[in-house]
């Protein structure tokens, strides 16, 4: 709306107004109109918001390192150690190779989880502030949030990925793609989660000791350092029930399809989440994590627009 | 209000075409009316009501807790008021929310700017964020940031910034986006005396080249002189509003404070001899008398105990606040001592 030229009455009551100083032209200084809110201006901003995690992870040099630390141990130290021992079991397969999917999915989930956090951090020193009281809506202010921690945290997948050949799984085209587009998913759906969670939350140390408490029970409950196969029914229940599982699974999936191995091996380490008998597809699994991702897109959206 | 003598209205600036001439007039910058926030049983603002003019400086006076933050959080639409209403540049603060954020600039008591990004970093976003033409931005960003003395240092990180510049940095991008409102929550708070000079000066070069409002909390006595008007807010209620010249004359006593050996005699000699109430204020006897000078030499011959030192000063902004609060600012902020505060009021409003 105009109202740059707008002119009216002066309001009944404001007698002890003394008039504006009409020595103040429009000096030297331009002025800029900014329009009224559009798509256009909710794009701008999603993309901003966006670009602001991108910078700011690049310049993060010591976040990248630290977060691939953990995988690498995971990988190296943990998957070389146990698999001297487990090798009985694994029919011949590489323990590294079996908990592969499981390393690259915990990867992004930490890094997801830190930018999430990183909404914490901008209230803690006030920049969420500025984001909160620009002309747009809310809603564009968390999407850009949402979409810039996944996209931070599916390059570190794509870094983990990228190392494929360490653990005997093949670089094929085909198979990167699955695992990057899987990547790509579970980022989204774990930063919409951290998100919605730092909407409610004004201290670090909150927010990470309950991140501590999610993302450690969906780590070991979702099968990714076990086969889930054969377990006591208490652990296959919780294994079915954590969102986890549904990336760790077509993950694997993937990359034993690309493996060249004995069919009882396939069947003791890629035994696919069922559910009551029936074997879910990929593309089930898939759809689980996004709809549970868009779900807490939004709930996080309805927390921040209702936040004064 | 106590008083506003005609005699001060020549320090006012009266611009020729006034709103009040012939009834039209710009759109007034802020108009409240009753404006309340409650937040459960605390009463924060207590219904307030006034006027800002279209390219006025406008301050806002009180101690820490008095209701003035909260009270520029419902402006820009931060904070949703209980009761009452807001227009900000001519739009409803609730139900015009985007409008009003559009015309806003923000400067807040604490940093804003993300010091991971360069200060031209930090500009760029507020720009996309506020959907500005792309095309203005290269050219506002220069002039804003020239303004503030910071373009050699755009390229820098802000977190290698010191306080002062990010406080110029903030006020930059808060014009940015040309609002027609700039709020400034304390702008000068937790600064060393030269920035704030610093600051002031900036903000004079506003007044003076754009075509801006200024509306701005404080509670420092000396900052709210540079104010056109001054609303002086106590316990979330506006209890005086005119010009500095004007509040100040509307005092009409000097302060006089006294050192003596026992001041529970000399406030008791007070009372008696001259029918004076005294008060301990910041470590010494207070009291207002009308000619402050002429009483010196009786109240040395006459008050009947031994005195250190004198001062006689003219009213201040401090006394206008004390004469409204009935304490000093300093002390509403050490103590919310209520007693000693009605106290005071009586004493200078006798």
């Amino acid at each position: 709306m105009a109202t740059e030229t707008q002119r009216q009455a002066p309001t009944a009551g404001a007698a002890t107004a003394p008039a504006a100083p009409a020595g103040s032209p429009n000096g030297h200084v331009a002025r800029v109109r900014v329009p009224a809110r559009s798509l256009r201006s909710e794009l701008r901003a999603i993309r901003v918001v966006w670009r602001r995690e991108l910078i700011r992870f690049s310049r993060d040099r010591l976040r990248i390192l630290t977060s691939l630390i953990q995988p690498f141990l995971f990988l190296f130290v943990l998957g070389t150690g146990i698999g001297s021992f487990a090798s009985a079991g694994t029919h011949g397969v590489n323990f590294k190779t079996f908990i592969y999917p499981g390393v690259i999915c915990m990867a992004v989930m930490f890094t997801a989880m830190f930018s999430a956090a990183s909404i914490v951090w901008d209230r803690e020193f006030g920049f969420l502030r500025e984001m909160m009281v620009a002309p747009v809506r809310r809603s564009s202010i968390v999407l850009g949030k949402v979409l810039g921690g996944a996209t931070v945290a599916t390059f570190q997948g794509l870094i983990v990925i990228a190392i494929a050949g360490l653990v005997e799984v093949p670089y094929e085209l085909s198979l990167i793609l699955e695992l990057f587009a899987l990547s790509l998913l579970l980022a989204f759906a774990i930063t919409a989660f951290g998100v919605m969670f730092a909407a409610r939350i004004n201290q670090m140390q909150s927010f990470m000791a309950l991140m501590q408490m999610a993302i450690m029970p969906m780590f070991f409950l979702s099968g990714a350092m076990f086969s889930v196969a054969n377990l006591p029914q208490w652990l296959a229940v919780l294994n079915r029930l954590d969102p986890l599982t549904y990336a760790v699974e077509p993950m694997r999936r993937a990359v034993f399809a690309h493996l060249d191995i004995s069919e009882a091996a396939r069947k003791a380490l890629d035994p696919g989440v069922t559910w009551f008998g029936w074997r879910v597809p990929t593309a089930l699994e898939a759809a689980v994590i996004a709809i549970l991702g868009l779900a807490m897109l939004f709930v996080a959206i309805w927390e921040f627009s209702r936040a004064e | 209000m106590s008083s506003s003598p005609a005699s001060t209205s020549t320090a006012i600036t009266v611009p020729a075409g006034a709103p009040a001439g012939n009834g039209a007039g710009p759109v007034p910058a802020v108009v409240v009316e009753g404006l309340v926030k409650r937040y459960g049983e605390l009463e924060a603002v207590r219904g307030i009501d006034f006027t800002v003019a279209a390219g006025e400086t406008f301050g806002f006076l009180g101690p820490n807790g008095a209701g003035k933050s909260t009270t520029i959080n419902m402006l820009c639409t931060l904070v949703d008021p209980s009761g009452g209403s807001a227009r900000v540049a001519g739009h409803d603060v609730v139900r015009e929310r985007d409008q009003v954020r559009r015309n806003i600039g923000l400067v807040f008591q604490d940093t804003t700017l993300d010091s991971y990004l360069t200060a031209e970093e930090n500009l760029r976003l507020h720009a996309e964020l506020y959907g500005m033409p792309r095309g203005a931005v290269a050219e506002r960003l220069r002039q804003t940031m020239e303004m503030v003395g910071l373009w050699d240092r755009r390229g820098d990180l802000v977190g290698t910034y010191s306080g002062g510049m990010k406080r110029r940095l903030e006020i930059a991008r808060g014009l940015l986006h040309s609002p027609r409102v700039l709020f400034l929550d304390e702008p000068t708070v937790g600064l060393d005396p030269q920035t704030r000079s610093s600051i002031w000066g900036y903000i004079s070069e506003l007044k003076r080249d754009e075509d801006i409002t200024i509306f701005l909390t404080t509670h420092y006595m000396d900052e709210a002189e540079y104010c056109d008007r001054i609303a002086i807010m106590d316990q979330g209620k506006i209890v005086a509003l005119d010009t500095p010249q004007a509040l100040k004359a509307g005092v009409g006593k000097d302060r006089v404070q006294i050192q003596t050996g026992d001041d529970d005699a000399a406030i008791a000699a007070l009372r008696e001899r001259f029918d004076i109430e005294a008060v301990l204020a910041e470590g010494a006897v207070t009291f207002g008398v009308p000619a402050g000078e002429e009483f010196v030499p009786r109240l040395f011959a006459e008050l009947g105990q031994p005195i250190r030192s004198v001062n006689v000063s003219r009213p201040s902004l401090d006394d206008v606040f004390m004469s409204f609060t009935g304490t000093t600012i300093r002390d509403a902020e050490a103590s919310g001592g209520s007693e000693m505060r009605r106290n005071m009021a009586r004493m200078m409003n006798r």
